[in-house]
């Protein structure tokens, strides 16, 4: 009997469904065996893309994340379980991945993705899957597999929408497939993009994407079918619309166009215009603030203050302190309600909100009797009352 | 008339609004026409040059304006314009 020395038995068997699909077949298979894949971010999308990888039989997959496992990851990252909440995410992820599937070889990176780290760590790396959560990232990952020439499969959602593509397809030809600059050159300014009271996503959509993302990856390595490039699959879940629109190689993109302007690794968070640390605490050193223990104090002394609620009705109805509510983009408009005679205290889910409207409130109308809640209800839930819902 | 599709993220500026109809013959006209309905979209869809934001793709059919006539490109009262923005994911 003639036997194939590349597979073991046990992995014949297991791959088997693959090996019987007749265009795919044990050279497919070879390929993943041979692969080396970096997912990034073991989330929400990152939890179906190693798990479905891993199942498939991806030789090397190497795993990024800087975070913990929390109970609010728990309603869509489905590759953990409730005893996970507190352990480092990509151990938890390769923990469960090993138990799926001993045959792989698993690298993991407790670290986040930046600057300085990023091409030692996907240079090593035959395709990249970004399962990312932000702007920054999203630019590192894409100028990253630019510059080192690896083909990367893009996933991203938002609520209800997700949209899906493969750039920086790799022909052997030498040519490449159009990458995330050709599509958006710049990402939006902090100011427009949907703030944290506007996030949120319904549970089983990573789990959509994320699946439609590891079927690219494996059409990418195995040379099977066509891959998603230059074409992003829109996804609108609620209305159930599907759309495939078409976009080209942009021949002012900075990092691949006629003219690059972009030969190394920048500053992403700057690039997205996020605002520094010094410039945070400038920011934050024109607005008093009020820590969660005085706020106890406050309200225990009896002493007469106001509290202001900035954040949405929806997170009011998670969990609020009892103040009136009077959502950010509502405060100049409902100025009247907010005293100028006594201490007022206002507050959102981390400060950062409260910060808005307390500058914004001073500039418009000169108020001096507003203090910040420092760490919103957020800092208040952890020092003050664990009854109170984080999210 | 040519139907212009709003995006998830950008339906807060149009009162949930997630279409409109336009009988514009081009691309820009249907857009002024969209944002002169909701003056808080924009500031979204424009920046102060008043040319469109580099987030925001805009879509004839299946095809990238960018590819056909930017905002002269012609459209019919078949026409599907989407709006397509960069999304990131959950963090701001």
């Amino acid at each position: 009997m003639k036997k194939d020395d590349f597979f073991s038995k046990e992995e014949l068997e297991r791959y088997s469904r693959h090996l019987i699909i007749p265009e795919f077949n044990i050279d497919g298979q070879k390929k993943l065996k041979s692969a080396k894949v970096l997912v990034v971010g073991t989330g929400g999308l990152g939890a179906p893309l190693l798990q479905y990888l891993t199942a498939a039989g991806v030789g090397t997959i190497g795993v990024v994340d800087f975070d913990v496992v929390e109970d609010s990851n728990l309603q869509r990252q489905v590759l953990f379980s409730t005893d996970d909440v507190g352990k480092p995410k990509t151990e938890a992820a390769v923990e469960r991945m090993k138990g799926l599937n001993p045959h792989i070889e698993f690298k993991i990176y407790n670290t986040q993705l930046n600057s300085s780290n990023a091409l030692d760590i996907i240079k090593e790396y035959d395709i990249v899957a970004d399962g990312t959560d932000n702007f920054p990232t999203r630019y590192l990952v894409n100028d990253a597999c630019v510059l080192l020439n690896k083909p990367y499969v893009y996933a991203s959602i938002f609520r209800f929408d997700g949209q899906l593509t493969v750039f920086n397809y790799q022909y052997e030809d030498g040519t490449t497939g159009p990458n995330y600059r050709d599509l958006y050159s710049e990402p939006p300014p902090p100011g427009l993009v949907p703030s944290c009271a506007e996030g949120g996503v319904i549970g089983v959509l990573p789990g959509i994407l994320g699946s439609l993302q590891a079927n690219e990856v494996i059409k990418v390595l195995s040379g099977v079918g066509d891959p998603l490039i230059g074409r992003m699959f829109s996804f609108d879940t609620l209305g159930f619309e599907t759309r495939i629109f078409k976009f080209k190689k942009d021949p002012k993109n900075p990092i691949s166009g006629e003219n690059p302007t972009i030969h190394e690794l920048i500053d992403y968070e700057h690039f997205c215009g996020i605002p520094q640390q010094e410039e945070e605490d400038a920011k934050q050193e024109s607005v008093k603030e009020l820590s969660a223990k005085e706020l106890k104090e406050l309200k225990e002394n009896g002493e007469d203050f106001q509290l202001i609620d900035v954040r949405e009705e929806f997170e009011y109805r998670i969990s609020n302190l009892g103040g009136e509510l009077i959502p950010l983009n509502n405060v100049l408009d409902e100025a009247g309600k907010i005293a100028k005679d006594k201490k007022v205290v206002v507050h959102c889910r981390t400060g950062a909100r409260s910060g808005d409207a307390i500058r914004a409130l001073k500039e418009k109308f000169g108020y001096d009797n507003l203090y910040n809640l420092k760490g919103g209800i957020l800092e208040y839930a952890d020092e003050i009352d664990d009854s109170l819902a984080k999210y | 008339m040519a139907k212009i599709t709003i995006p998830t993220p950008l339906r807060k500026f149009t009162d949930q609004e997630k279409t409109f109809e336009s009988n514009a013959e081009n691309v820009d006209t249907a857009l002024r026409e969209l944002v002169e309905k909701h003056p808080k979209l924009k500031s979204q869809l424009f920046n102060d040059e008043d040319d469109l934001r580099s987030f925001i793709k805009v879509f004839v059919g299946d095809e990238d304006i960018k590819d056909l006539n930017e905002g002269e490109t012609a459209i019919k009262k078949e026409t599907t314009v989407s709006i397509v923005p960069a999304i990131a994911g959950g963090k701001s």
